[in-house]
């Protein structure tokens, strides 16, 4: 019956408890989209690095990967050492580098990477044939459409151009042999893969047998941690970072990004809670005599209290699963924007929905509807029977 | 009706209400207002009373402490045999719930509940069970001559049918009180010698019904009439 009289009393205004619901929903949307953001970047980030099951990087001494022109020397004693640890399963050497390539009279600049498509873990083959031979370099979209290229055309590849005398250097003529996606690429990124030993050909001397990375997939069962510290141990010039690690200092780098996403959640919570607070005060106010006289025909404190709450709960939830939609329609339009961000690889996404992020949202709704209908709900039972019956019959 | 004793024990099977020597002051503002100053009254079972008497003499207030929604700042109330003035919130509440019967000048029923669901209202806080709730509501809807208005709401009811609802949900728990506060302040003469007509059923079928009313025909219709004047009962002489 409690139920029935908190159900009953929101349809009673029905304007009035719809207009509340989409104010709800509207704070839950944008708590559940600030929910999203605080912990979406990160767990794209993760997912990003998992994606291709490398639970290692190794990267130069102090730096992150990719982050400087830094390389690691010595690809071929560093690789024999972890081949001595029965823990690593697959090295994945990659020397990254910048290409410059002559088209129809112009140059087209752009970034490659030297792999070993056996174990690369940088991108997906998505039409054409892999880097088998020597003689061929994959493409991403991006650089195809500048090539205005297809696969099985020639590219004159150079690793180095002087603008001033528009002399290249490390010239090569390579046969574009498949369309791939870059994983760890932003879309608007020229972007190639040659084998290594193609790309440590077109190098000068200087930066032969070297690897701006390394990617290690450790055996199953293994940890990824433990054997981390032993590379930090033997191989002394390289800074070797675990999915757990690498999630540790983006953590560091988003704090303040989470905090903001925090505190503008809380503020949509307190402006749901009081958008709750302040509609069932005014029912109740309105209800006064109706509740005196519930009180007086016997009607317990405590299920005044129920059926108040009830109705806080019941906008609350109601209007938390309409901003859940609200929140997801939303967020994808803002992740849309901000994923076009300059730089960013395709895959991170900065809002990302997780069920636990919904269901949290969700649950402190629930909670702050509880907390909006105590209040007024005690109010409500705390009045004097008697005297709120004088009051109305005055009124 | 019996005259009360000092010791206020004669009777007593078959009293429902005794007051002994009822205060009740309010502060209002800095002042204290003496609303009842040394009630002492007797109610009978199956009696039928009617307290009159002008505005503010205290008519109201003596009704909530015989309904055990307000207490006495000194003197007892008892009802059934028990005293209510002292009762704790959930006591009192539990109290009301199972022996007294509420009726108001303004109706107060739930807008958005049927007339059935009103009536059942306080048998479901009583833990009634579904059918026998339901059953007995429509017997009570029946019994005030609404039985082809049980699923219709307040808003659809006349004033006459809506006071009618509210008498039947005041008897839903089988109260030994019936207590009414202008039952027929908002009704029109017709509408009103119809719920007088009613009470007066009631009464006669066994219903123990306290009254306060301005009205002289509703006054008029009770076994006897007590006067106030002042916060005190002046004239309790029987009605012919």
């Amino acid at each position: 019956m409690r139920l029935v009289l908190a159900r009953a009393s929101l349809i009673r205004h029905r304007a009035r408890t719809l207009l509340a619901v989409l104010g709800v929903a509207v704070a839950a949307a944008m708590l559940l989209d600030m929910v999203m953001l605080a912990t979406g970047m990160r767990e794209s980030f993760r997912q990003l690095l998992l994606s291709r099951g490398f639970d290692i990087r190794l990267a130069p001494k102090g730096t992150l990967p990719f982050d400087t022109d830094a390389t690691i020397p010595n690809v071929g004693a560093i690789t024999s050492v972890l081949r001595s640890n029965p823990d690593i399963r697959e090295i994945s050497p990659v020397l990254g580098s910048s290409i410059h390539i002559q088209a129809a009279g112009r140059d087209v600049s752009g970034s490659v990477l030297g792999i070993d498509p056996t174990v690369q873990g940088d991108y997906e083959l998505l039409s054409g044939a892999d880097v088998t031979q020597p003689g061929v370099m994959v493409a991403n979209d991006h650089l195809l459409s500048l090539l205005h290229a297809h696969i099985g055309d020639t590219a004159n590849v150079a690793i180095g151009y002087d603008p001033q005398t528009r002399s290249y250097s490390g010239q090569r003529k390579l046969e574009i042999s498949g369309r791939v996606r870059f994983i760890y690429g932003a879309a608007e990124q020229a972007s190639a893969a040659v084998r290594r030993e193609t790309l440590d050909a077109m190098e000068s001397d200087a930066r032969r047998d070297r690897a701006s990375l390394f990617m290690i997939r450790v055996r199953p069962g293994a940890d990824p941690d433990r054997v981390r510290d032993w590379i930090e141990t033997y191989i002394p010039t390289v800074s070797a970072i675990s999915i757990a690690t690498a999630i540790a200092q983006v953590d560091q780098r988003l704090s303040y990004f989470r905090q903001l996403a925090v505190i503008l959640g809380a503020v949509s919570l307190f402006v749901g809670f009081l958008l709750v607070t302040t509609l069932i005060t005014v029912s109740v106010n309105e209800r006064a005599g109706e509740i005196a006289v519930m009180r007086a025909i016997g009607i317990t404190r405590e299920h005044i209290v129920q059926q108040i709450v009830a109705e806080g709960v019941a906008i609350s939830v109601i209007g938390a699963l309409l901003g859940l939609a609200l929140g997801l329609v939303t967020a994808r339009y803002l992740n849309a924007i901000l994923s076009a961000f300059p730089g960013l690889p395709t895959a991170i996404d900065f809002f990302l929905f997780q069920p636990q992020a919904a269901w949290s949202a969700l649950g402190l709704l629930t909670i702050s509807g509880i907390g909006a209908g105590i209040y007024p709900a005690w109010r409500a039972a705390s009045l004097p029977i008697s005297e709120t019956l004088r009051r109305e019959a005055i009124a | 009706m019996s005259e009360p004793t000092e010791a206020g024990t004669v009777h007593l099977d078959r009293v429902v209400v005794a007051l002994r020597d009822v205060h009740r002051d309010y502060a209002l503002g800095p002042e204290r207002v003496h609303a009842l100053q040394g009630v002492t009254l007797d109610v009978e079972r199956g009696d039928y009373v009617a307290i009159v008497g002008p505005s503010g003499c205290g008519k109201s207030t003596l009704l909530n402490l015989i309904g055990a929604i307000d207490q006495p700042t000194s003197g007892s109330v008892e009802i059934s045999g028990k005293r209510v003035d002292s009762l704790g919130d959930w006591q009192a509440t539990s109290f009301r719930l199972r022996n007294i019967g509420f009726v108001f000048q303004r109706f107060y029923l739930m807008p958005i509940l049927t007339a059935l669901e009103n009536v059942a209202l306080p048998m479901a806080e009583a833990k009634v069970p579904r059918d026998e709730m339901r059953a007995r509501a429509a017997e009570l809807l029946s019994y005030v001559g609404l039985s082809n208005r049980q699923r219709h709401r307040p808003s659809q009811l006349s004033g006459g049918e809506q006071q009618r609802v509210a008498i039947a949900r005041a008897l839903a728990n089988k109260p030994a009180l019936l207590l009414a506060d202008e039952p027929t302040g908002e009704l029109d003469a017709h509408t009103g010698a119809e719920i007088i007509s009613l009470f007066r059923r009631l009464n006669d079928d066994g219903v123990t019904i306290v009254v306060v009313t301005h009205d002289e025909d509703l006054a008029n219709a009770a076994k006897r009439k007590i006067h106030m004047r002042d916060g005190k009962v002046v004239d309790r002489a029987g009605h012919p």
